[in-house]
């Protein structure tokens, strides 16, 4: 059993934050690695990337935004309260190096995986340029984070309620077009943010890394759920990535795979929420 | 009586079938097919067994049960006397009896099948185990003193499990090092609910935890921990991780949604239980025209899981015909009394989609067959021109599994083919890296439960005169 010591609800509630006990993994785990979890007998096996760790504490922390039932049912658990199954850390960790100036993108949940990614960066060397996004001021996470680990942080929300009023990739392009010796850029984020960060940047020539989240299940490469086209191969995103070259993804295919139980999730989810009394006038 | 009049008046018992559900109605539902014998059909099957002072059938089996022993003590009614007589050589009874294909193995060799049909072996040890399971007094083998040596077995498959149930009687500490979060590995995960209920797996592993066996799951070696890691804590490790890594057609199309490795989609059914969905949380597409692609047992178990799943039509579709499917003939014969339809001779060359993703339909090519190739089967040769769909919305890709890397790739000092396998000695499981052993999958390539448990056998045996001799 995994217990959960200390939760935080963020972007009015609808982002989910979990430390949780979980000494093996703690001490293992590097920045890019995820972990599976599972709440109950009868839950899913759910893929999140850690968002930090601390091994003296014996900690991980994840972070997750509530989309379907099992999420929501994450969302049930309290202080002191376990997870039945926490499996990890699983993938790649990501390749650290100092190559002078960096950019890191985050978008949404993105944002908590970027995040020891651009300490990781800083830790390195690099002049770090962050930028990190949300459709408005209440949806936006990790900000002060993000900000001590980066030279220069950028702000976007998509209705302007603050920072930059649009789109991380408006952003993105001004730093581009301005420090053209930028060596990496690191993009994590919802498809179509990852999408279009990763076009720009291949028009300014600059190598890039997002961290992809396909449907998994078991997570060791046995059952090729998470298959992912990338340079025309397929990969496994499970355990060749999760991150892959930004450049050689295919970001068609990941979308419409990641659409494959649309029907099962909504009649979780509503079955779901019809149990637990939800009442409030949200559509989903 | 004379022996003659004794062998003529025994041969004229039948062999006892199981009884089994109803082929419709069972193509509909995950309960297990065959019911099991009661314990008269047992004692009935049993009394077919001359005894051969040279047993023939124990040749057959790769664990060397004492076949003729056990079926002596179910003839006499003494159930518990059979159970510890099988447990001598085999920890997993209740899963041999129902997955080794026994008609190649002890029953092939049966003097019986010679003039008439050979005695049901796999059918009365699968007895034996169930009695005791349900009807038994709580027994355990007995153990051997504490060595105080320790071994680490990594994955709880057949062949884990095997090496585990051995080295605790020898008075060995054994903890086990499991993936999932349940153990059983391909029996939890593959071998579907209606072949091999799971409440047994976890009974025959419950049997190991009683014994003394610790099982760890939720234990990625290679990521949680690693080989070398496992070598300073235990005296030996034993890697029975199985095959474990999906292979597609790699034509056109695998992509859509609803084409599935038959790992994906035997493990979401199995063991994350996506038949019971809503109810559990993992979901399954229940596609209506499902088409199955290889020809071995998992091909089978995924087209039955798919009647099951509310198919209206179950295609397995194979390059070559009938002679060469390598399932064994009872799945067959299961699968084709209930609706499974056969393709044979025919080859997929690309998936058809629609605008939104989802998978329409498969173009195939007929296939004839030509000179047998290097397995021995007449190599399929397509028939040009010969081009044609059918209508699916699911797939399942069941042509076999190759050597996942996850484990092998962290491990210096292994040493692999070319396909990734682990090289190891025959006879004894041995690694090229000292204090390790490997058997199963990973070393032969997708085989059966039953080779996998031989293996575990060896590789125990080895680890034993290892840790008892220094050698």
């Amino acid at each position: 059993m995994f217990e959960i010591v200390e939760r935080e609800e963020m972007a009015q509630g609808t982002i989910i934050s979990n430390w949780i006990k979980a000494p093996k993994i703690a001490q293992k785990a590097k920045p890019g690695q995820f972990v599976i979890l599972r709440a109950n007998e009868k839950g899913e096996r759910i893929p999140l990337t850690m968002a930090d760790t601390d091994p003296a504490k014996g900690l991980i922390n994840v972070i997750y935004m509530v989309v379907g039932k099992s999420t929501a049912l994450f969302k049930t658990l309290k202080v002191g309260d376990s997870y039945l199954d926490v499996i990890g850390p699983l993938g790649q960790p990501t390749h650290l190096e100092k190559v002078g100036k960096v950019v890191c993108v985050g978008g949404g949940t993105g944002i908590a995986v970027l995040h020891p990614i651009t300490r990781g960066l800083k830790q390195m060397g690099n002049y770090v340029y962050s930028i990190i996004g949300a459709r408005s001021k209440d949806l936006l996470i990790l900000e002060d984070k993000m900000r001590k680990v980066s030279d220069e942080l950028f702000v976007t929300t998509d209705d302007g309620t603050y920072g930059h009023k649009g789109f991380v990739t408006d952003v993105l392009d001004k730093i581009l077009s301005e420090n053209r010796d930028i060596g990496l850029a690191v993009c994590i984020g919802p498809v179509p943010m990852m999408k279009f960060c990763a076009k720009m940047t291949k028009e300014y020539g600059v190598k890039t890394l997002v961290s992809l989240n396909p449907i998994m299940l078991d997570g060791t490469g046995m059952c090729g759920c998470c298959r992912v086209q990338v340079g025309g191969k397929m990969q496994f995103a499970c355990v060749d990535g999760p991150e892959f070259d930004g450049h050689e993804v295919d970001f068609e295919e990941l979308n419409l795979r990641l659409r494959s139980y649309l029907p099962e999730e909504k009649l979780a989810y509503d079955r779901f929420k019809a149990a637990m009394g939800h009442t409030c006038a949200c559509k989903s | 009586m004379s022996e003659e009049k004794v062998a003529a008046k025994k041969e004229k018992i039948p062999r006892q079938k199981m009884p089994e559900q109803d082929p419709k109605v069972r193509a509909r539902n995950f309960n297990e097919v065959p019911y099991g014998y009661t314990p008269e059909l047992a004692m009935k099957e049993a009394e077919r067994c001359i005894q051969c002072k040279d047993p023939r059938c124990r040749q057959g089996c790769p664990v060397e049960i004492d076949i003729p022993g056990f079926i002596k003590f179910i003839k006499e009614g003494d159930f518990e006397g059979a159970i510890r007589k099988i447990w001598e050589k085999n920890a997993l009874p209740a899963v041999c009896g129902r997955v080794c294909p026994q008609e190649v193995q002890c029953e092939g060799l049966c003097i019986l099948g010679k003039k008439d049909e050979p005695v049901a072996i796999g059918n009365l040890e699968r007895f034996a185990a169930d009695y005791q399971r349900t009807k038994g007094r709580q027994i355990l083998p007995p153990k051997a003193e504490p060595t105080g040596k320790k071994v680490a077995v990594v994955g709880s498959g057949p062949a884990g499990l095997t090496v585990a149930g051995d080295l605790i009687l020898k008075g060995h500490e054994v903890t086990i090092f499991e993936a999932l979060h349940a153990p059983g590995g391909v029996l939890i995960y593959g071998i579907p609910e209606f072949r091999l209920p799971k409440e047994i797996v976890a009974a025959e592993c419950g049997y190991l935890e009683k014994l003394g066996v610790k099982i760890e799951v939720n234990s990625v070696i290679g990521r949680s921990e690693t080989v070398d890691e496992l070598l300073e804590r235990f005296d030996a490790v034993f890697l029975g991780v199985g095959a474990g890594l999906p292979i597609f057609l790699k034509i056109p199309g695998e992509h859509y949604i609803g084409v599935y490795s038959a790992n994906e989609y035997l493990t979401r059914s199995n063991l994350m239980k996506a038949y019971d969905f809503p109810n559990y949380d993992t979901p399954l597409v229940r596609g209506k025209k499902v088409a199955t692609f290889g020809g071995g047992n998992v091909a089978m178990d995924s087209a039955r899981t798919a009647l099951r799943m509310g198919a209206e039509k179950s295609y397995i579709i194979y390059r070559r015909s009938h002679a060469e499917l390598p399932a064994r003939a009872a799945e067959v014969h299961h699968a084709e009394e209930e609706g499974v339809e056969f393709l044979f001779l025919t080859n997929p060359v690309r998936f058809l989609g629609n605008d939104e993703g989802f998978l329409t339909g498969v173009e195939c090519l007929r296939m004839e067959l030509g000179e047998p190739d290097a397995s021995g089967r007449r190599r399929p040769i397509p028939v040009p021109g010969s081009e044609f769909i059918v209508e699916i919305d699911t797939a399942v890709i069941s042509i076999g599994s190759g050597a996942n890397p996850l484990l092998t790739k962290s491990t210096p000092g292994l040493v692999l083919n070319k396909w990734g396998n682990i090289v190891a000695d025959p006879k004894t499981g041995k690694t090229m890296k000292p204090r390790v052993w490997a058997g199963g999958d990973i070393v032969t390539g997708a085989a059966t439960v039953i080779l996998a448990m031989g293996a575990g056998r060896l590789a125990s045996n080895s680890i034993h005169d290892f840790l008892t001799y220094g050698w």
